[in-house]
């Protein structure tokens, strides 16, 4: 999970930490698709204040981040006994209010939870990256 | 400075027990602070003070001793990196705030970094059930068997959760670092609200002997003393201090031959009439505030309400029921309700008791206290079929031995009021 490390001294290096940040539930919000033009529009400014405010924030880079297709789009694969089967998703009742995931490189926790206040208020899940040994 | 034969006539096991007791939270937080360790710096502690219990009986306390525990834990640390880094292990830092700075030299007494360590233990992500435990253990030194013993769970179980605690600081990068002005105020409710947490767990009833561990409730005391040392002007550190040294003061009268004392029945000259002195002089301090620090204050003021009352009878109750009733305007909450039904209970009579019970509807209607109060309240009244009943009801709901069989007793004597 440690993405970078800069030695500035002997006790002060700078670390980040690599987490997933994923918009797992509706909250108080009305759903994407239900919104009007004009409410989409100013829900996409808020997602373009989050890019700002991670690119004005030192250690904090977006990786990645991508909105996805509702649960009605989901395809869910299982295996039993050896056997794979195809079904239509999404695997979990709580992943269909899913709607996108951000990957950010981040100092510490604090910092990404006071950068998400910038977003629209979805419920949010904070997960670190975990660093392949 | 001292002499050597001033050392000499000291007993060097209670000196060692004074210097945990005064430093390890300074000493844990600066290791902390400074190899960004949480694992390490513990253990390394930990070691320290057992060497001190070994060598300085003999080679007496060194003139600098919080120093010497300091530049011995630090070293286990280097060596444990020292291994780390030859076996090409590099285990991951505890993350810090970009603006976070590094507190003063470590062997100078005044170098203090516990509000961080406070703040870093009691971090919202961290589930409730760990951070009164990792606050205890790491801001206070209590060993890990007593957190155990005061919440109630085996000390694999709590070793277990403080493991899993502080590798989740490291992993999810909780940082170290000073949060500011609106922040830190609501991060100190989140503070306060874990040492209260930790302060009642101390007084839930538990099994045999341990009926009550109010030895441990003080640790929590402590915590918050320490807490009000670090921020003196914050409300609601300034009432959680007030509460638990208010409600603590009663510990000695409140257990007696294994059974619970009710605050009516408690002989009062067992109170500690110093502290209460103490904490009735916090309370006069305490300014009106907002949110939880206000209801920290509310129930600060309750608890002075019993604490200057000389006899049962002689308690404050018109006061108190307006107290409980502000506060369930804040709150909302059903327990206040019901402290609030006792008090008006004392205040205007049983009957106005009863008519707030019976606005509680079936909120708390799995709650044993809920039918004990009503039964308490029904007596009194003179309804004495209502008082059977839900003293029943109440046995029924109970899972507490010495409770129960207090109920038990009330419903006998129930039959000949």
């Amino acid at each position: 999970m440690v993405m970078s490390v800069v030695v500035t001294g002997p006790e002060v290096e700078e670390l980040t930490v690599k987490y997933f940040v994923l918009l797992a539930g509706y909250g108080e919000m009305t759903p994407w698709d239900e919104l009007t033009p004009a409410e989409q529009e100013a829900g996409m400014a808020k997602f373009l204040a989050f890019d700002e405010a991670c690119g004005a924030r030192p250690g904090v880079e977006i990786l990645g981040g991508e909105a996805l297709g509702d649960g009605s789009m989901a395809t869910t694969l299982r295996t039993r006994g050896g056997e794979m089967t195809i079904t239509d998703g999404p695997f979990a009742e709580a992943a269909e209010q899913i709607g996108g995931y951000y990957l950010l490189d981040a100092p510490d926790l604090d910092t990404v939870t006071d950068l998400c206040r910038v977003l629209p208020a979805y419920d949010i899940d904070i997960r670190p990256v975990l660093e392949t040994p | 400075m001292t002499s050597t034969s001033d050392r000499s006539s000291k007993r060097p096991e209670l000196t060692i027990e004074e210097i945990y007791r005064a430093e390890w939270g300074r000493l844990q937080s600066l290791l902390v602070s400074r190899t960004r360790r949480l694992d390490l710096a513990e253990d390394a502690l930990s070691e320290a003070f057992a060497r001190a219990a070994q060598r300085w009986p003999a080679d007496g306390v060194p003139a600098n001793p919080a120093g010497w525990l300091y530049t011995t834990a630090h070293r286990q640390v280097v060596g444990r990196l020292r291994a780390e880094a030859i076996a090409g292990r590099k285990a991951p830092l505890l993350a810090v705030r970009p603006e976070w700075v590094l507190p003063g030299d470590p062997l100078d007494e005044l170098a203090d970094d516990r509000l961080q360590l406070i703040l870093l233990c009691c971090h919202p992500a961290l589930p409730q059930e760990s951070r009164s435990g990792l606050a205890l253990r790491l801001v206070i030194g209590t060993p890990t068997e007593q957190i155990a013993r005061l919440f109630l769970v085996s000390p694999a179980t709590m070793a277990a959760r403080l493991t899993r605690a502080k590798k989740k600081i490291v992993l999810v990068g909780i940082p170290l670092g000073a949060p500011v002005e609106e922040e830190l105020r609501s991060r100190l409710d989140e503070v306060c609200r874990t040492i209260y947490l930790a302060f009642t767990a101390g007084y839930a009833p538990g099994a045999g002997p341990d009926l009550l561990r109010a030895d441990l409730s003080g640790e929590a005391v402590r915590l918050a003393a320490i807490l009000h040392d670090l921020v003196p002007d914050a409300l609601q550190v300034q009432a959680t201090l007030a509460l638990l040294v208010l409600q603590h003061s009663r510990r000695d009268a409140r257990e007696r031959n294994g059974h619970l004392v009710t605050l009516a029945e408690q002989d009062r000259s067992l109170w500690h009439h110093h502290e209460i002195r103490a904490g009735l002089g916090l309370v006069s301090g305490l300014a009106r505030g907002e949110g939880y620090a206000e209801e920290l204050r509310l129930q600060a003021l309750i608890a002075a309400e019993h604490a200057r009352a000389p006899t049962a009878q002689a308690t404050d109750w018109p006061a108190i029921a307006g107290h409980y009733a502000d506060l369930e305007r804040r709150t909302g909450s059903a327990i206040v309700r019901l402290n609030r039904a006792v008090a008006v209970g004392e205040a205007e009579g049983p009957r106005a008791g009863l008519a707030l019970l019976t606005e509680l509807g079936d909120l708390l209607s799995d709650n044993h206290r809920v039918a004990a109060v009503r039964a308490e309240l029904a007596q009194r009244a003179g309804d004495f079929e209502l008082a059977r009943a839900s003293f029943r009801t109440a046995i029924d709901l109970c899972s507490n031995d010495v409770e129960r069989s207090h109920l038990r007793a009330r419903l006998a004597g129930s039959q000949h009021p």
